[in-house]
């Protein structure tokens, strides 16, 4: 893993890419601190960070495009197969390599409110638990970034799906808003959603039968549930957008709350993905 | 070291691999010889444990590379097709990455990466970025590598794939070395290559293995086999009759056109029955107009073995001739 780690490291800062990043998150970061902080005259670190959260639509499929992707164009992950590491190691040093990258301009951002300190009082405590919320949503997205780079073969390809990941969560609570909130609306979405799924189930598995019993089973229950209790599906939809938002959990860490559940949120989500990413890497060798 | 038993591959409902078993003994030079995709590439990624096999078990100095990956990927070095190099690393950065994922300790790191740099001549290029480098160079790095940790079994697949002759000759040369302390495993399509470097073939045809023996019991295995051409005056109940008196020959099929019998006779055994022939022939009166040895090649045993019927060993006649000599009255 260390081995991984280093050589991933190396590779970000070799060229300009890691260096690139730090500058583009920087600028931004130093922007909104002007004019929120030092032209505003407010002392919330916190709403720097809420005002570019954007940023990272764009630093994250930068960072994660070329992971994994890049490995299988370029035969490389034929030698971390062959090697003695176990692919859970590689993907974990990957992973890590790319927090690193991120946590770079984060601990620079860190000096920010020791600086504003000298103007005035600074709340510590908000600025340092927001900013920790803002490196851990990173880290979050980065992860959803490496899982999708390595179902790909091309940088490119990575990079576009991450970037529309990137986009729709980030726009998903404002497209829950939209939502009809009435309850067959919830199950017309639902029984698309399982629709879809029976799909994605039949590429992955060419298995005509299990594929239509799948997509059954999960229109079947739908229904089946709906029929029982037609008054839980209300707003089912929305909220189900709602919770996988990444980036509004972030909201309630700048109005000043150290709230536990997003950071287990955050970590779950992490863990996940690098499972599915090393499970992803693991079916490379059964099937190629 | 390494036995491979009943390994199967399927892709979809096609078999790159089918039912191949065989032995890797220490000290040996393998060759792992086939046309284009019959099945070498993906029998060594199996070994390596960079493919899962659909049926069969590899073991790797007793260890089975599916359940203990670990252990029997520590004695094995892996060259791909493809050469697995980072683009944008220098050789000596690469090889420490290497050293350092294969869990070399770290005092042992210098020491190491002088010895498979001096081997494999690459002292030379090693700040210069892999990318630049040409492809002999790339191909050193990527022996380099296999070698890092010092493993008992090194496995090459197409080493001189894409090389200029200078080059073919150096890296042939650095496989011969590298086989007198390491157990070597090489694939090619090109006979030749095989034949000049190894100790061992190994034949593939769409996933069986169709021959494995040394060269020389290879060839011998078909001349054996050499078979005579026979053209003579007289007409064929003559000339069969004729044939009969002389030892260690089969008669095939003979035709007769304007008084001139033609043959083609099977020898079994080694010895030149040519002599004899000429003798009863000339006893008799019947004079050869021709008569013409042909005898296979290893050349013809690869091209008989890895097209059509691999399963039977019987040489086409004069495919190729090896060697020709004509005796005439």
């Amino acid at each position: 893993m260390i081995a991984v780690y280093r050589r991933e490291v190396g590779s970000y800062f070799k060229g300009v890419l890691g260096y690139l990043l730090g500058a583009f998150l920087l600028v931004f970061a130093g922007i909104y601190c002007m004019v929120y902080n030092l032209s505003g005259y407010y002392s919330n670190f916190e709403y720097v960070l809420s005002a570019i959260g954007f940023i990272y639509l764009i630093a994250v499929p930068v960072i994660s495009m070329r992971s994994v992707a890049e490995e299988k164009k370029q035969k490389t992950d034929q030698l971390l197969y062959s090697l003695p590491i176990s692919l859970s190691s590689v993907v974990m040093g990957k992973y890590l390599a790319m927090l690193t990258v991120l946590a770079l301009p984060v601990g620079i951002m860190a000096l920010y409110p020791l600086i504003l300190s000298q103007f005035g009082a600074v709340a510590y405590s908000t600025a340092y638990g927001a900013l920790l919320a803002f490196f851990l949503m990173g880290g979050c997205l980065l992860s959803i970034g490496l899982f999708i780079s390595s179902i790909t073969d091309s940088q490119v390809a990575a990079a576009v799906i991450t970037l529309l990941t990137m986009m729709l969560l980030y726009f998903m609570s404002s497209l829950a808003s939209w939502v009809s909130t009435e309850a067959s609306a919830s199950l017309t979405a639902l029984m698309v959603l399982a629709v879809i799924a029976a799909v994605i189930f039949y590429i992955m598995s060419k298995n005509t039968i299990v594929s239509v019993i799948v997509g059954a089973a999960l229109i079947g229950g739908l229904q089946l549930w709906y029929h029982i209790d037609s008054s839980a599906f209300s707003g089912l939809f929305a909220s189900m957008m709602n919770a996988i938002s990444v980036f509004d959990r972030f909201d309630t860490f700048v109005n000043g709350v150290f709230d536990v559940t997003a950071i287990v949120y955050y970590l779950s989500i992490i863990g996940v993905m690098i499972f599915l990413t090393t499970q992803a890497m693991e079916k490379r060798r059964w099937s190629e | 070291m390494i036995e491979v038993s009943h390994l199967t591959k399927k892709y979809g409902a096609n078999r790159a691999v089918d039912d191949l078993s065989f032995t890797i003994d220490k000290g040996v030079i393998y060759g792992l010889l086939g046309p284009n995709g019959a099945g070498k590439s993906t029998t060594m990624n199996i070994i390596t444990g960079c493919l899962g096999a659909t049926s069969g078990e590899v073991r790797v100095g007793g260890h089975s590379v599916m359940d203990e990956p670990m252990e029997a990927k520590k004695l094995i070095g892996y060259l791909p097709e493809q050469p697995p190099l980072y683009q944008e690393m220098t050789p000596k950065e690469y090889l420490r990455f290497v050293a350092q994922a294969k869990g070399i300790p770290h005092k042992e790191w210098n020491s190491q990466l002088h010895m498979v740099m001096e081997k494999t001549r690459i002292v030379d290029v090693q700040d210069r970025l892999i990318r630049n480098l040409s492809k002999g160079y790339k191909q050193r790095v990527g022996i380099a590598q296999a070698l890092l940790g010092n493993p008992e079994v090194i496995i090459l697949d197409e080493p001189t794939v894409g090389l200029d002759p200078k080059q073919i000759i150096e890296i042939r040369e650095l496989i011969r070395e590298l086989g007198k302390e390491h157990t070597l495993v090489l694939s090619s399509h090109i006979l030749s290559e095989v034949q000049a470097v190894c100790d061992h073939i190994m034949i593939i045809s769409k996933g069986h293995l169709v021959a494995s023996d040394t060269p020389e019991n290879l060839t011998s295995l078909f001349a054996g086999t050499t078979t005579i051409k026979l053209e003579a005056m007289g007409d064929a109940d003559a000339v069969r009759s004729l044939l009969s008196t002389v030892d260690g020959i089969e008669t095939a099929a003979l035709t007769t056109e304007d008084g001139v019998t033609r043959c083609e006779l099977t020898q079994s055994g080694e010895e030149d029955v040519r002599a004899a022939i000429f003798t009863a022939f000339a006893d008799a009166k019947l004079p050869i107009l021709e008569m013409t040895r042909v005898r296979a090649s290893l050349e013809d045993v690869f091209l008989e073995l890895t097209s059509g019927e691999a399963a039977a060993i019987q040489p086409e006649p004069a495919d190729t001739v090896d060697e020709t000599e004509v005796a005439e009255e």
